[in-house]
């Protein structure tokens, strides 16, 4: 890990009490979803990192909980410097939900709605969350590790219930 | 209620003025079959007789459930579906899929197949900035452009085919190196394009740079900050034409970058004429790269030869016990990744093509997000299009430079 980001780190680990890790000279930081406004807020003012250059999701179903962690790909266009933030969502029942940074990055708007799209997190005090890739009436998150790829089991009556049992994304 | 096409204008209430409520302004629907578009992109526009008060962009109408997909194949197979995001540069999707899977893994490049990932690469910049020019200049209704950069673009896809027998999903790259090494005509192609393309660019140029027809419609059009440029996520040449320097094959090179002597363009109005006249010197700093590539690819192998990722070479299976078990494990089950995830970057014709990959262990990728440029770039039109005419924002489309493929993934 370069000096700079070593340092940013660790302000960042007293700031917000997060845990860090590294991987192939990458720095990943684990943020409370409570904190992730301030905390990113801190890093674009205070560290100059006014990129936000990717933001994504990961589905952990089943084997860990919470089941969800948002990705933040940031990068310092000034000191040339990319961190990683990872914010585990609070799992609450099939309804999860992080704050909103599209304040912060305008650039979050759309990738907020493209998560929300793809994996159902909510993202709390979004101007504008509604479906983007997929069409407004569309059932379920596709990305989501319980989702099928590309069919569904055809339901019969004789195991209706079976498989509805195992379609999770599909009841409200 | 104004009925759109599947939802109500009540729903969309937060994203136009009030005046469209009472009926003052007018809601217009362009897209997504409108030529100018570009592809599929749907706009709704809210209009003060010709002026852009609103844009709303509606996009997904080419989504294909790529991450999805790539989630059930081995990462090897996975590297298809790259080719199909930004089918304009599908040379530079293969080389960012293929550092993100050798970073994962921790895989090694021959020198002589980081040369000519470069100079494809490059060769891809410059075929996906003729598409550009040509669309471009077609919507400001300058129609032979289109042939002419076409005419050109052929000459680039007919190298992609000599080296990879496809035209445009060429998946030439392949962790660990390239497919096979270039054919002998390989060299003297390149050589006649480099010789033929720079007295193409200066008629495109005379054409076009000082055109006051041109001009009208480029210069002053469009201006984007630096501040919105960053906040919004642009990169690539819009963001270069703001008055930011920032270029990933500058400030983090990746396969040689270093050693090549370019410049990376830059200019501060962040206009419509700026990011034309960024991506025109662009063409010309990729010819330098790729001569500069051409006239030192080194000898050597094109493929490395750590076997527990890259197969064995077609002419050792018939004779290698080993060689044939490696072909047959890579092929089958394919290769472990650790556990972990990793963000690599390229610069694309579009800007920063990054992927993030995530492995779980096992020969496929637990999660693969693919951060095409076009996305964040499309983001911005609505930012920068309020206040113009109809017509500016058809200039303004063109200069942003976006694949659907690109954007809907």
């Amino acid at each position: 890990m370069d000096n700079k980001l070593e340092k940013i780190v660790q302000v960042l680990q007293e700031k917000f009490n997060t845990r860090a890790e590294e991987f192939r000279g990458e720095a990943h930081v684990f943020v409370d979803a409570a904190q992730v406004v301030d905390a990113l807020t801190f890093l674009r003012d205070q560290q100059g990192f006014e990129l936000l250059s990717a933001m994504t999701a990961v589905d952990y179903w089943p084997q860990e909980s919470p089941r969800f962690h948002i990705i933040y790909q940031l990068t310092s266009v000034a000191n040339n410097l990319s961190l990683t933030v990872r914010v585990p969502v609070p799992a609450d029942g099939n309804q999860p939900e992080v704050p909103t940074v599209s304040g912060v990055y305008a650039a979050a708007n759309w990738r907020e709605r493209e998560v929300w799209d793809m994996f159902g997190v909510r993202f709390a005090g979004h101007p504008d969350m509604r479906r983007i890739l997929m069409p407004p009436d569309w059932d379920g998150h596709p990305l989501r590790k319980d989702y099928p790829l590309g069919y569904e089991e055809p339901q019969f009556t004789f195991n209706y219930e079976e498989i509805n049992l195992r379609k999770p994304y599909a009841k409200k | 209620m104004t009925q759109l096409e599947e939802v109500t204008l009540d729903e969309l209430k937060h994203l136009v003025s009030d005046r469209a409520i009472t009926g003052e302004t007018m809601m217009l629907n362009m897209g997504p079959q409108h030529p100018a578009t570009h592809g599929v992109l749907r706009l709704l526009l809210e209009l003060d007789g010709e002026i852009v008060v609103n844009v709303i962009p509606d996009i997904g109408f080419l989504h294909t459930g790529i991450e999805k997909n790539m989630e059930a194949k081995t990462y090897q197979k996975a590297e298809v579906m790259t080719d199909r995001l930004d089918y304009l540069s599908t040379v530079t999707n293969n080389l960012a899929y293929c550092l993100a899977v050798e970073k994962l893994v921790d895989l090694d490049v021959p020198v002589r197949a980081q040369a000519l990932r470069v100079i494809l690469t490059e060769l891809q910049r410059i075929a996906s900035h003729l598409v550009w020019i040509g669309t471009h200049a077609l919507d400001l209704a300058a129609m032979s452009m289109f042939m002419y950069t076409f005419r050109e673009r052929e000459v680039i896809l007919d190298i992609l085919e000599l080296v990879s027998g496809q035209r445009m999903m060429t998946t030439y790259i392949r962790p660990g190196g390239v497919w096979r090494d270039v054919p002998v005509e390989f060299e003297a192609a390149v050589r006649d394009f480099l010789k033929m393309f720079p007295k193409r660019l200066d008629e495109y140029e005379g054409l076009l740079t000082r055109n006051p027809f041109i001009m009208d419609r480029l210069y002053g059009v469009g201006k984007l900050t630096k501040e919105k440029a960053l906040s919004f996520g642009v990169t690539g040449p819009i963001l270069r034409a703001c008055g930011v320097d920032w270029d990933l094959r500058k400030k983090r090179p990746y396969m040689g970058y270093e050693q090549y002597d370019f410049d990376v363009p830059v200019r501060t109005e962040g206009d419509n004429y700026a990011r034309y006249l960024v991506r025109m010197q662009e063409m010309r700093e990729s010819l330098k790269i790729v001569e500069q590539a051409l006239n030192k690819l080194p000898l050597g192998p094109v493929r490395s030869d750590n076997r527990k990722f890259v197969p064995p070479p077609r002419s050792e299976i018939g004779v290698s016990m080993e060689a044939l078990i490696h072909h047959f494990k890579l092929w089958t089950e394919g290769f472990d990744a650790p556990k972990a995830s990793i963000y690599s970057a390229v610069e694309g014709p579009r800007g920063e093509l990054g992927v993030y990959l995530e492995g779980d262990g096992g020969p496929k990728p637990y999660r693969i997000h693919m951060r095409t440029p076009s996305f964040e770039n499309v983001g911005v039109i609505a930012e920068i299009a309020k206040g113009h005419l109809v017509a500016d924002l058809i200039a303004i489309i063109g200069s942003i430079d976006f694949v659907l493929g690109d954007i809907d993934r």
